[in-house]
C-alpha cells in the first residue's frame, strides 16, 4: 500500500469497484485519524458541522439562562436580584451570545453539515478553512464567556454605540472583549462563507444545475454572499472602535472631527443584513421540510429563489431604519419607509408557496412540519410587526421599546428558531442513525409554541404602554407589573420546552429508533446515503436529473473518481456538467495552530497594538505550514489542457 | 428507491477522462480568491465611505493647520506599483502556459519589487504629515493606509512563500502553476484597490 | 384559530393609556401617529386572519388529498399548476397594493406631522447627561430664561420646539403621550415639535440605553393652560429666599461650604456648579433625581445620606453628614420651592 500505484493504473470506482470493499478502501482514504489528535486535525464537514451545532446550542442554553435571569429581575417592578451594572452586563451578553455565537453559527452548522450531502459530494470546499473558522468560532465565545465570569462581561450593549462604548464612558476592557470577540466571530462566518459560496457554485453532483438546486442549499447561497457583502462593515466598525479606544484614534470622536453617527451607519450596514442571514436558512428549512411531508415538490421552486434573492439585495438598502430617531433628513422618510415594507412582498410570496405546497399536496403531519406550522403562524405576525416598523411615525413611537423587543423575538424565534428545531427533528435521524422521540416531539412543539406567545406577546403591550428597552427596573406606578409577570412565566416555560428539546436530543442519540437512510422517504440527495453517512459520504457520486432525485425511479451514478486519494468531482456553476477532477484537503493540525496563534494576538491585542506586529509571525507560520503542500499528492497525471 | 449504497448501481458518467487542474473560473480556489476580494473590496469601499462621511462634515480638509501629504513616496510607490503589473502578467503568461523557469525568474523579480515597495511605503507613512491620533482626518488616513499596507506586506509574503515553492519539487506541479496563476489575481486587485486610496490620500486634500 | 382571541382581548386591553403611553394621543403628533396606528394594526390584523384561513384550508385540503390518494406528488407538471401560479401572482400584487397604501398613508401623517411642527411659539433646549435631563427655556433676554431640571412645563395648545443635546453619550427624549421619540446625540443638534391638545401630567422617559442608570432617566412633564404655564414661568425666574434662621439655614450653610455648591447650582446664592441638576427650585417639582425619588422631605433625606442607595451608579457622590447635617441639608432643600 506504500508504493505509489503506476498513474494510469489509479483505483477508481465503477461497476468493478463497489460495494463493500469500495468502502473500505473510501473510509480508509476519508476517515479521521483515531483518537484525541486525530479529532483535532479532521477536516470532515460533517464533524465540523457536528460540533458547530453542539457548541451553538451550548451558547443558546447560556444566553437562555441569562434570558431567564432578567425576565426574574422584570417580573415585577423595583425587583433586585440583580444590580443595574450585572443587569446591563446580561442583556448585552444575552444579545451579543445569541446573535453572533448562537443564530449565525447555528446556521452555519446545519449548512456545513448537509449542503455538502445535499448537492452530492465528498466534503465540503477549501475543508481546512473551515476548520479553522470553527475553531476561531470557539476562540471568540471563550473569550466572551471567560470575560463575563470574571466580570469583564461587555455592558454597552449588543450594538455597542459610541461613544457609550468608547474611551470615555467605558474604561477598561468591557468592551474591548466585546469589539474582539466581533472579530472572531466574523472570521469565522467569513470563513465559512467563502467555503460555502465556493462548494455550491463549484460542487454540485453532475447534472444539480441551478434550477435543480435544493432551496435550502440556495437560500445558504444568497446568505454567503450576504455575510461576504455584510460583515465587513461590522469588522471595520469594531476595529475603528478598537483603535479608538487602544491608539487614540478619533474616528467616534466628535471633538476631534469624528461622528457618533459613524458607528451607527456601519453597524447597521451589517446589522441589518445580519437579520436576514439568520432568517433565510431558517426559510430554506421550510422549504425542504414543507416539500419533503407533503410529498410534492415545494410550490414555486423559481419564484422562492427569486423571493431569497430580492431579500439578500433589499436587505442592503434597509439599515437606516434603525436610526429613524436619530434625526435624518425629512426628505429621505417616504423612501426608507417603501424601502422597508417592501421586504414584506418576497416574505409573503414564500408564505404563499409554502401554503401552497400543503394544500395541494398530501402533507404528514409530523413534527418537523408541526413546527413549519407554528412557524408561519408566529412569524407573520413578527412579518406584520416589522410592516409597522417600516413606517416612519409609528417606529419614532415604539422603537427602542418592548414592541420591537416583541417584534424580533417573533422573527428570530418564530421565524428562525422554530424552523430550525423542526430542522434538527428532520436531520437528526441523518446525523446520528437515530430518530428523535416522535411523541415527546410533539408535547414539546405544543409547549413551546404555547409559552411562546405567552412569553412574547405581553411586550408588544408593554411597548405600546410605553415601556422602554434595556431598563433593569421599572417603578411600580407605570402598571407594567401584570404584563411582565405573564410574560416572566411564558418565558420560564418557554426555557423548559427548550430543556426538554435537548433532552429528546441527547435521550434519541442513545436510545432512539434505528434510522434507515432515508426515513421521512424525502427526495434531496442527503438521503441517498447511509444515516449517518460515512466518511466519504457518496460510493458514488450521484448524476441528478430533476430536483427531486430520491422520488425518480432510478438513481444513476458517475463513477471515475479516485479511492485511495480524497477527490472531488468540480462540476460548472450554471449546468453542473462534469469539468475537473481536484484534490480535497488532508486532515491536518495547522488551521487549530493557526487559530491558536491567531487567538493569541488578539487577546494581547486588548492590551498592547505591538502585538500585531509580532504576533503576525506566529500567524503567518501557522498558515505557510497549512497551505505548504505535504506530499506530491493526486497529482503526477499528464497535464490534459 | 436508490441509494449510492446500492449493490449493483447503474451508472451514466465517466469521470476519469476529466483533468486535474484548470486555471480561472473552471478551479474551486478562484472562486474563494474571488470570494476573498469581495471581502476585502468591500472593506476598502467602506473605509472609503467613512473617510468621505468624516470629510463631509468638515469646513476645510485636511483641517488646519496639517498640509496636505508629502506628495513624492507615495506617488514613486504608486508609479513602481503599476510597473509591477508588467512581470505580474508575464508571469501569469508563463504560469499558464506551464514555462517553469520562467515563472521561477520572474517571481524572483515581483518578490524583489514587493520589498522596494515595502521600503517605499515606510518613506509614505512617514510624509502624511498627521499621526492617527491628531484627530479623525488622520484617523480615517491611516485607516486608509494600515489597509492597504497590510495587503500589500499579505501579498508580498504570499509571493515570497510562492517563489520559495516554485524552486522546490512541488514546482512542477500543474496546480502549482493555478497558485501562481491566482496569486498574479490578488496582485491585480491590490494595485487596483490602491488608486482611489491614493486619489483620497494625496490628491483630494488638495482639491476640497 | 385560538390564538386570535387573545390578540383581540389584548388590543381592547391597550387601550387604557397611562401616564406614559403612545396611547395616551395628548398631542397633535401622538393623535396623529395613533391614528396611523390604527390603519396600521386592523390593516394587518385584517391579512393576519386572511393568511391564517389560508393556512387551515391548506391544512384541511392538504389531510383530505391524502385520505383520498389526491394531490399533486413529486414534481408537477407545469398545467397542474396553473391555477396556484395565479394565485401567487395575484397575492403578491395584493400585498404590494397592501403596502403601498400604507406607505402613502405614512406619508400623508408624516406631512400633517410636519405641519404641525410649524411656527413654534416656544423654545426649550433639553441636555442630556448620564441620567438626567437639563432644561432651559430660551429667551433672548438673558434674564428671563428659566433654567431647571428633570421638569417639563408646556403651555397647551401652544407648538413648542426642543432644541435637543448631549454633553455625554446618546439619550432620546421620549413622551408617548405627546409625540414620538428623538435621539440627542453629542456634537449634533436635534429637534422635537410637541403640541399638547389639554392639560396633564404625563412621563418621559430616556429611549436610548445610555449606561448605568439608564432605567432610571425620567422626565416629568407637565401641560398647564397657559395661564398656569405663565404663573410657573414667572416663579421659575424668581430665586428663592435664603433661610434666616434655624435647621435650614445651617443646611444652606452646609450646602454652600461642602461639595454640593461646587456641582450644583442654586440661583441667588454663591452656588453655581452646572455639572449637576439646578436646583434652585427643586422642593417644586415632583421628583429628584430623574424621577426616583419623591421632591419631599424623606424624598431629600435618602438620597443626601447616600445617592448610591436608590440610583447606583449615578454620579454624585456620597457626602458623609452627621444625622444633625443631613436633617439641616434637609430642611434647606425643602425651601427652595
Amino acid at each position: 500500500m506504500n508504493e505509489r500505484p503506476d498513474p494510469r493504473e489509479y483505483l477508481r470506482d465503477g461497476p468493478d469497484l463497489t460495494g463493500a470493499e469500495l468502502d473500505r478502501r473510501l473510509t480508509e482514504t476519508w476517515r479521521d485519524a483515531p483518537g484525541f489528535i486525530g479529532w483535532l486535525c479532521s477536516v470532515d464537514h460533517k464533524s465540523i458541522g457536528r460540533r458547530y451545532l453542539v457548541t451553538a446550542i451550548v451558547f443558546l442554553s447560556l444566553g437562555g439562562i441569562l434570558a431567564a435571569l432578567m425576565r426574574l429581575q422584570l417580573s415585577g417592578p423595583n425587583h433586585h436580584v440583580l444590580s443595574p451594572d450585572r443587569y446591563n452586563q446580561i442583556f448585552t451578553m444575552h444579545g451579543t451570545t445569541m446573535m453572533f455565537l448562537f443564530a449565525v453559527p447555528v446556521m452555519d452548522a446545519m449548512a456545513i453539515y448537509l449542503v455538502p450531502l445535499m448537492i452530492g459530494t465528498r466534503n465540503i470546499g477549501f475543508p481546512r478553512l473551515n476548520a479553522f473558522s470553527y475553531w476561531m468560532y470557539v476562540a471568540g465565545g471563550a473569550l466572551l464567556w471567560v470575560a463575563f465570569v470574571v466580570n469583564v462581561g461587555p455592558d454597552a450593549g449588543w450594538f455597542s454605540y459610541v461613544p457609550l462604548s468608547g474611551p470615555q464612558y467605558s474604561p477598561g476592557k468591557r468592551v474591548d472583549v466585546w469589539a474582539q470577540m466581533v472579530t472572531f466571530t466574523e472570521i469565522a462566518a467569513l470563513s465559512v462563507a467563502v467555503s460555502m459560496t465556493a462548494t455550491i457554485l463549484k460542487q454540485r453532483a453532475p447534472g444539480m444545475t441551478l434550477a435543480r438546486t435544493p432551496l435550502f442549499v440556495w437560500a445558504m447561497l444568497v446568505v454567503s454572499l450576504m455575510v461576504i457583502f455584510s460583515m465587513p462593515a461590522v469588522a471595520l466598525a469594531s476595529s475603528m472602535l478598537m483603535s479608538d479606544r487602544l491608539v487614540g484614534t478619533h474616528f467616534f470622536n466628535t471633538y476631534e472631527y469624528g461622528d457618533a453617527l459613524l458607528w451607527q451607519h456601519l453597524f447597521w450596514f451589517f446589522g441589518h443584513p445580519e437579520v436576514y442571514i439568520i432568517f433565510l436558512p431558517a426559510t430554506g428549512f421550510v422549504s425542504e421540510i414543507v416539500g419533503a411531508f407533503s410529498g410534492r415538490q415545494t410550490f414555486g421552486h423559481t419564484a422562492i429563489v427569486l423571493a431569497l434573492s430580492a431579500t439578500g439585495l433589499l436587505a442592503f438598502g434597509l439599515w437606516v431604519h434603525h436610526m429613524f430617531a436619530t434625526g435624518l433628513p425629512r426628505m429621505g422618510y417616504a423612501f426608507y419607509t417603501s424601502a422597508s415594507m417592501a421586504v414584506a412582498v418576497p416574505a409573503g410570496i414564500q408564505i404563499f408557496c409554502w401554503i401552497a405546497t400543503i394544500w395541494s399536496g398530501r402533507p404528514r403531519f409530523e413534527v418537523p412540519l408541526l413546527w413549519v406550522v407554528g412557524f408561519i403562524v408566529t412569524f407573520v405576525i413578527g412579518g406584520l410587526t416589522g410592516v409597522m416598523l417600516a413606517s416612519v411615525p409609528l417606529d419614532l413611537q415604539v422603537h427602542d421599546t418592548y414592541f420591537v423587543v416583541a417584534h424580533f423575538h417573533y422573527v428570530l424565534i418564530g421565524g428562525a428558531v422554530f424552523p430550525l428545531l423542526g430542522a434538527i427533528t428532520y436531520w437528526f435521524p441523518k446525523m446520528t442513525g437515530r430518530m428523535m422521540s416522535e411523541s415527546i416531539g410533539r408535547w414539546q412543539f405544543w409547549l413551546s409554541f404555547v409559552s411562546f406567545q405567552v412569553a412574547f406577546f405581553p411586550m408588544h403591550i408593554l411597548g405600546i404602554e410605553g415601556m422602554p428597552r434595556r431598563v433593569y427596573t421599572y417603578p411600580a406606578s407605570m402598571g407594567w407589573g401584570t404584563l411582565n409577570l405573564l410574560s416572566s412565566l411564558g418565558a420560564v416555560l418557554f426555557a423548559v420546552s427548550v430543556v426538554v428539546f435537548v433532552i429528546n436530543m441527547i435521550v434519541s442519540l442513545r436510545s432512539g429508533a434505528r434510522a434507515p437512510a432515508n426515513p421521512w422517504n424525502a427526495p434531496g440527495l442527503e438521503w441517498a446515503t447511509s444515516s449517518p453517512p460515512e466518511p466519504y459520504n457518496f460510493a458514488h457520486i450521484p448524476v441528478v436529473r430533476d430536483s427531486t432525485p430520491l422520488w425518480s425511479p432510478e438513481l444513476t451514478f458517475a463513477r471515475g473518481l479516485r479511492v485511495e486519494d480524497r477527490e472531488l468531482v468540480m462540476t460548472t456553476v450554471l449546468e453542473a456538467k462534469p469539468d475537473l477532477r481536484e484534490p480535497s484537503a488532508q486532515p491536518t493540525i495547522w488551521p487549530l495552530v493557526a487559530a491558536a496563534a491567531t487567538t493569541v494576538v488578539f487577546i494581547a491585542t486588548m492590551f498592547t497594538p505591538w502585538a500585531l506586529a509580532i504576533g503576525a509571525l506566529p500567524v503567518a507560520v501557522a498558515l505557510t505550514a497549512w497551505f505548504w503542500p505535504k506530499d506530491r499528492g493526486p497529482e503526477g497525471e499528464p497535464v490534459i489542457d | 428507491m436508490a441509494t449510492s449504497a446500492d449493490p449493483r448501481p447503474s451508472f451514466s458518467t465517466d469521470l476519469e477522462p476529466l483533468p486535474t487542474h484548470a486555471f480561472g473560473h473552471r478551479s474551486l480556489t478562484w472562486w474563494g480568491i474571488i470570494a476573498f476580494f469581495l471581502i476585502e473590496g468591500t472593506a476598502f469601499v467602506l473605509a472609503i465611505a467613512a473617510y468621505f462621511y468624516i470629510l463631509d462634515k468638515e469646513q476645510a480638509w485636511p483641517p488646519p493647520p496639517f498640509p496636505p501629504p508629502t506628495m513624492l513616496a507615495g506617488t514613486l510607490f504608486t508609479v513602481l506599483l503599476l510597473l509591477s503589473e508588467i512581470p505580474n502578467t508575464l508571469v501569469k503568461l508563463a504560469a499558464e502556459t506551464h514555462d517553469l523557469p520562467r515563472v521561477r525568474r520572474l517571481l524572483v523579480i515581483i518578490s524583489l519589487i514587493g520589498a522596494v515597495l515595502m521600503v517605499l511605503r515606510g518613506f509614505e507613512l512617514n510624509s502624511l504629515n498627521v499621526l492617527w491620533y491628531q484627530n479623525a482626518y488622520g484617523s480615517a488616513v491611516w485607516m486608509l493606509m494600515v489597509l492597504h499596507t497590510t495587503h500589500i506586506a499579505t501579498d508580498w509574503f504570499d509571493t515570497l512563500v510562492l517563489t520559495a515553492l516554485m524552486h522546490t519539487d512541488h514546482g512542477g506541479e500543474g496546480r502549482r502553476f493555478v497558485d501562481c496563476s491566482e496569486n498574479a489575481i490578488y496582485w491585480r486587485f491590490v494595485w487596483l484597490i490602491w488608486l482611489p486610496i491614493y486619489a483620497m490620500v494625496y490628491w483630494l486634500p488638495r482639491l476640497v | 384559530m385560538r390564538r386570535l382571541l387573545p390578540l383581540g382581548a389584548l388590543v381592547l386591553l391597550a387601550g387604557c393609556a397611562g401616564i406614559q403611553s403612545s396611547n395616551g394621543r395628548d398631542g397633535t403628533h401622538g393623535a396623529l401617529i395613533g391614528g396611523l396606528f390604527d390603519k396600521f394594526l386592523w390593516t394587518t390584523v385584517v391579512v393576519y386572519l386572511f393568511v391564517m384561513v389560508l393556512l387551515a384550508l391548506a391544512i384541511v385540503h392538504g389531510r383530505d388529498n391524502r385520505r383520498g390518494n389526491a394531490g399533486l406528488q413529486g414534481e408537477p407538471p407545469v398545467e397542474a399548476e396553473h391555477g396556484w401560479r395565479s394565485g401567487l401572482t395575484a397575492f403578491a400584487g395584493a400585498t404590494t397594493l397592501i403596502l403601498a397604501v400604507l406607505a402613502i398613508a405614512t406619508w400623508f401623517t408624516d406631512r400633517s406631522l410636519a405641519r404641525a411642527s410649524a411656527n413654534p411659539a416656544l423654545e426649550v433646549e433639553v441636555t442630556g447627561n448620564q441620567w438626567w435631563w437639563d432644561v432651559r427655556y430660551k429667551d433672548p433676554v438673558s434674564s428671563y430664561i428659566v433654567h431647571t431640571a428633570n421638569e417639563l412645563h408646556l403651555p397647551a395648545g401652544r407648538t413648542t420646539r426642543i432644541t435637543l443635546k448631549s454633553v455625554d453619550v446618546i439619550h432620546s427624549l421620549w413622551i408617548p403621550n405627546l409625540a414620538g421619540k428623538q435621539d440627542l446625540i453629542p456634537g449634533r443638534k436635534t429637534a422635537l415639535e410637541l403640541h399638547p391638545l389639554h392639560t396633564g401630567r404625563f412621563r418621559a422617559q430616556c429611549a436610548e440605553f445610555c449606561g448605568m442608570q439608564h432605567a432610571h432617566m425620567a422626565l416629568d412633564v407637565s401641560v398647564d393652560d397657559p395661564q398656569a404655564f405663565s404663573t410657573w414661568y414667572a416663579a421659575g425666574l424668581k430665586n428663592p429666599p435664603i433661610p434666616t434662621g434655624g435647621q435650614a439655614l445651617a443646611g444652606y450653610l452646609l450646602f454652600q461650604t461642602l461639595q454640593c455648591s461646587s456641582c450644583h447650582n442654586v440661583s441667588g446664592t454663591p452656588a453655581s456648579g452646572q455639572i449637576a441638576p439646578d436646583l434652585t427650585h427643586v422642593a417644586s417639582r415632583r421628583t429628584i433625581a430623574s424621577g426616583t425619588l419623591p421632591a419631599n422631605h424623606d424624598g431629600f433625606a435618602a438620597w443626601v445620606q447616600d445617592p448610591q442607595q436608590a440610583k447606583p451608579g449615578n454620579h454624585m457622590p456620597k457626602v458623609p453628614l452627621s444625622p444633625a447635617e443631613l436633617a439641616a441639608v434637609t430642611a434647606y432643600l425643602e425651601t427652595l420651592r
